[in-house]
């Protein structure tokens, strides 16, 4: 049985920043839905039904705050669901979005994914002591540091490769006026910037921000009204253990499954040639590569070679993260869906001054947890045949 | 719409759970049985998602070793709500209709008694102007709880009766965590706890967890002769704010009741229905809101005053009816779930011993 | 004896929550002693104003300034309060209809016992003297009560644009039975893995479930205190609730025998001589100081002998 046409017709996010001490969460929210509905030329009482994603209630220490947004985010008197898959929470949210379309249970649907950091601190509310267990956890950075020094062992690149990631990534984020770091940044002052987790270095890392993203996504007639939807040509999740007896957590499994099963999906077969711009989830430099492995745009230990070369960069073989990235934005769980959503304005030819030229296949993907939960998504700027 | 059936249900309540807040002990040996229910092995499931809180277990991503009980390795299908194991039914449910999956085993979990719970309740509150105060969980009900008795709505005899069918039909289910029925009389003798609100109003603070097995087609038909299938299935929000809902009401509650009965032929003729009611009054706002049959059985499991396992006790709802069209007792069953202070999130799923595209 | 350890855990942080305009116009007035309300779409005041409109969606801006006095919509008996609670001691929660409002709102009523209050009641905003712009500048007292100070003037004029929220939750914490048992052997000074019967792979920590086959895992393996570096980050980043001064090693050990790496520290070696596949082995705390805990074991050290060779710790990457 084949799934509904499903196309993403409107896309908004805020003006991301670490202190957005102007607006409410709820205002943050709404920030991003009231541009995704204008985009889509939409009203709130339009929509059928709103899905709503967040990293964890320790950040803001409201326990299921969509409950307290419901009449804010318009959604009284409708169907609200809220979903929470760790880091890949984005995408999972827009993915689940996707599903109330694609089973043909409604027609148009609103998912708004934010946090706001600012209201707590993420290192504290991801490193609570478990008793008993020896203390060394040191948020984000000090779990993935490891892991990032096994794949510079496993695959013999270059030290400075996180470097070039972020400095591209932050240059990047210049052409995008809703980045919340907009820098330009060279090689050589990333790799002067202090160690924090070594081997990751301060400007190798993503801020902590406050942020919201909202995509509209709508059923194939209400699509056929918009100038340019970006039409879902698949969709994946997969998600493996955090820790496990010779768990490759360099190029986890369930990365590589849900990249095969994606590219499947979507009818791709080479994806570095099929896909023109890839929106991955990078949090730390050196995830460029890594993924970029894991998602078979190159052979195992082979991804720093793009990078180098400068095949990642807007004009090179495969564009990643023109809009800046993770690493210029992180409102955590906002960012999955921030990947798909640019993915959807690169195919809609509206990514404004960080548009990739001509860009008609585009991959979101995010990921979480101890790199273990994965969500993916292709859109294209034509209806998928398949 | 594809016919999806319950076709599996496995659960396990307790006042205090000895075993971690993640739960991983308690979810193996249900995956275990509703695997013997269904004959199946975990690689004939298509899809997993479960629901829990962080808030519940006191740690941020408190799911993430859950889903251990699984063995995920190779990876699987899997997604995660911040809600009740009946959201992440739905979801399930959605990812079948779409034609990815045909198989889906949801499950939700949660160790209440880890923490305060009506206080950590609190925290589900605007967190500018009520969180602030800690309005606990019982007092918000009991507030709710005396508006239908001052507008004669409902009396306390009432409550008292949806008390005592409860408890007496607690004794009955093996996984309640309270249960034994007196009578009314005896019930309004007890003491006020949250006035207009008693002890047993309100339902016991229940670590547990539950599984259910979704099945499309012919996979519902090879596990049973009589599949539950969900010919209705809706949910609803209202705002949370108290002072702007008719608290005396669920109008959720109402409009999920009419969206799913529309799929399924209406709900006059639902047989037995389980309320996720935590507190008393609460079963009387349902049963009107749900224009249910006057003969229609309520919560013959005991409901959720007999326990109410957090981010589990919807699900179980739908299980326990999903079992009567099993066993031939019922050919129509509602379940309901509800999240959020005062009813303000509903959820109904009507399940019949006859598909649609049957 | 219990199966499971169990240890008591503060979740705590003191949330700063900016609340955007129209929660700051209301908190503002708290700070001033005056209720402010708003004007929705459909004719009704409410208070504390919608940030949204119910009805239209648009931000709310038609601001009602409320007397301190109104009605009790209804109410309930605090019998047992819990920490946080506008009282110490058994008090009323009530929702209360300011006059010239629609809507109620929550709040603390300050009356002694359940015979004191009633449905229809009259009563009246309690200021406190030190406002902040918060919930809890104020509660409520009957209309007929003594009458107290006016209220002191704020002692501000720029609005509030933040609240600081404390959350301060205790828990309960309880290890699963497998790691319970692994807790149990350190006291011991053993390290006691278990065989997984599916894989059989030996997991120190064992598990509730082994997260390859999802049983749980059984046969006791006890392990060697001495193992292999497999990877390793240097924390330089001092954080909220950190319990080692920074910078320090955390590592990723193989201990000989065990088919995954443990987390600890490294101790007793500079910093930058410390590698991957290096030989380590633990150094525990004097007895006296052991409990059921890791941490007996104070840190892992060289223990001198050649490195690893890479095939032997490749596969735990």
């Amino acid at each position: 049985m084949a799934k509904m046409p499903a196309a993403v017709i409107g896309v908004g996010q805020t003006h991301h920043r670490a202190k957005r001490e102007d607006v409410s969460m709820a205002g943050l929210c709404r920030e991003a839905m009231d541009r995704a509905l204008a985009d889509a030329g939409m009203t709130l009482d339009e929509i059928d039904a709103i899905v709503v994603g967040k990293a964890p209630d320790l950040f803001e220490g409201v326990m299921m705050p969509e409950l307290y947004l419901a009449e804010a985010l318009g959604a009284a008197g409708k169907p609200l669901l809220r979903v929470h898959t760790a880091g890949s929470v984005g995408g999972s949210t827009a993915i689940v979005a996707s599903s109330l379309v694609q089973s043909g249970v409604h027609r148009k649907v609103l998912t708004v994914a934010f946090e706001k950091q600012s209201e707590s601190n993420a290192m504290w509310a991801l490193s609570v002591p478990v008793p008993f267990v020896m203390p060394v956890h040191a948020g984000a950075g000090g779990y993935f540091a490891p892991h990032v020094r096994s794949y510079i062992r496993r695959s013999g690149a270059p030290t400075h490769i996180g470097a070039i990631v972020a400095a591209k990534d932050r240059t990047n984020a210049l052409d995008n006026p809703y980045a919340h770091l907009r820098e330009e940044k060279t090689v050589d002052a990333v790799l002067a910037s202090q160690m924090l987790w070594d081997p990751i270095r301060y400007e190798e890392t993503c801020p902590s921000s406050d942020g919201a993203c909202a995509l509209v996504i709508a059923a194939e007639d209400v699509a056929a009204a918009s100038p340019n939807p970006a039409w879902i040509h698949g969709t994946v999740m997969r998600s493996e253990p955090t820790t496990a007896a010779e768990r490759d957590q360099v190029n986890p499994q369930a990365g590589r499954d849900a990249a095969a099963a994606l590219w499947k999906q979507a009818g791709i077969t080479n994806p570095i040639e099929e896909i023109d711009a890839a929106e991955i989830y990078v949090p730390f430099s050196w995830f460029e590569p890594m993924w970029l492995e894991n998602l078979g745009f190159a052979a195992e230990g082979a991804g720093w070679k793009l990078t180098e070369a400068g095949e990642t960069a807007r004009g090179g073989r495969i564009p990643v993260n023109c809009s800046g990235g993770v690493l210029s934005s992180n409102p955590i769980g906002a960012s999955g869906m921030l990947r798909f959503g640019e993915a959807a304005l690169q195919v809609r030819g509206a990514a404004g001054d960080h548009q990739v030229d001509g860009a008609r296949r585009a991959l979101g993907h995010a990921y979480g947890g101890g790199s273990q939960f994965f969500s993916m998504w292709v859109v294209g700027a034509d209806k998928p045949t398949n | 719409m594809r016919d999806v059936a319950v076709v599996g249900f496995a659960q396990r309540q307790l006042q205090d759970y000895d075993g971690s807040p993640q739960c991983a002990e308690m979810l193996v040996p249900l995956f275990a049985e509703c695997y013997e229910q269904t004959g199946w092995s975990k690689r004939d499931i298509g899809f997993w998602c479960s629901g829990s809180s962080d808030y519940l277990a006191g740690r941020s991503f408190s799911f993430v070793s859950a889903i251990d009980a699984i063995g995920v390795l190779p990876p699987v299908n899997e997604s995660h709500v911040e809600m009740d194991a009946a959201w992440a039914l739905y979801e399930a449910w959605l990812k079948i209709q779409t034609g990815e999956v045909d198989t889906a085993l949801v499950f939700g979990f949660g160790k209440a008694s880890a923490g305060v719970l009506r206080r950590t309740l609190a925290l589900q509150l605007d967190p500018y102007t009520m969180t602030p105060l800690w309005p606990d969980t019982v007092s918000i009900a009991a507030l709710q709880a005396r508006l239908g008795l001052d507008a004669g709505l409902w009396d306390e005899a009432a409550m008292a009766e949806v008390v005592n069918r409860s408890l007496t039909d607690a004794e009955k289910n093996e996984y309640a965590v309270r249960s034994g029925g007196s009578s009314v009389e005896e019930l309004l003798k007890r003491p006020m706890y949250a006035d207009p609100l008693r002890k047993h109003d309100a339902a016991p603070v229940t670590d547990g967890a539950a599984a259910i097995v979704l099945a499309a087609g012919d996979r519902a038909r090879e596990v049973r002769d009589r599949p539950a299938w969900i010919t209705g299935l809706a949910h609803m929000t209202d705002g949370l704010q108290l002072g702007t809902r008719d608290l005396t009401r669920s109008a959720s509650a109402g409009r999920a009741a009419a969206a799913a009965g529309a799929a399924a032929g209406g709900l006059g003729d639902v047989e037995v229905a389980e309320l996720h009611a935590p507190f008393s009054h609460q079963e009387l706002i349902l049963r009107a809101e749900l224009g249910l049959g006057a003969d229609t059985r309520i919560n013959p499991s005991g409901g959720a005053l007999g326990g109410n396992p957090m981010f589990t006790g919807g699900g179980i709802r739908i299980g326990e009816a999903a079992r009567r069209i099993w066993d031939g007792s019922a050919d129509k069953t509602l379940g309901h779930a509800t999240s959020g202070p005062a009813l303000q999130q509903n959820l109904v799923c009507v399940m019949s011993s006859e598909g649609a595209n049957n | 004896m219990s199966r499971t350890l169990s240890a008591p855990v503060t979740v705590a942080f003191d949330y700063t929550r900016s609340v955007g305009p129209v929660l700051g116009r209301f908190l503002t007035g708290l700070r001033d002693a005056t209720f402010v309300g708003a004007r929705t779409s459909d004719g009704r005041v409410v208070v504390p104003p919608p940030e949204f409109d119910p009805v239209t969606h648009a931000a709310t801006t038609d601001f009602v300034d409320l007397p301190d006095t109104g009605t009790v919509t209804s109410w309930t008996w605090v019998s047992e309060p819990v920490a946080g609670q506008p009282f110490d001691r058994p008090f009323a929660f009530a929702l209360v209809t300011l006059d010239g409002a629609d809507a109620p709102f929550l709040h603390a009523v300050d009356v002694t016992s359940p015979e004191q209050i009633s449905t229809g009641m009259r009563v009246r905003a309690r200021w406190a003297a030190e406002r902040s712009g918060q919930m809890t500048d104020v509660v409520f007292e009957p209309a007929d009560a003594p009458d107290t100070d006016a209220p002191a003037r704020a002692t501000a004029d720029d609005p509030v644009t933040g609240i600081v929220t404390p959350v301060h939750l205790d828990y309960t914490y309880a290890a699963s039975p497998e790691e319970s048992a692994f807790f149990r052997g350190l006291a011991e000074g053993r390290i006691l893995g278990q065989r997984c019967p599916t894989c059989q792979k030996v997991y120190v920590p064992p598990r509730p479930a082994c997260p390859t086959d999802g049983v749980p895992t059984v046969e006791e393996v006890e392990l060697s205190d001495t193992g292999t570096v497999t990877t390793f980050c240097i924390v330089n980043v001092p954080f909220l609730g950190q319990k080692i001064a920074p910078p320090y090693v955390s590592a990723y050990i193989l201990l000989d025998g065990a088919d995954i790496a443990l987390q600890h520290l490294i101790l007793d070696i500079p910093v930058e001589e410390i590698r991957m596949g290096l030989r380590v082995k633990a150094v525990w705390k004097p007895r006296e100081e052991w409990g059921t805990t890791i941490e007996n074991i104070s840190h892992f050290a060289p223990t001198g002998d050649p490195d690893a060779a890479y095939e032997t710790y490749q596969h735990h990457l």
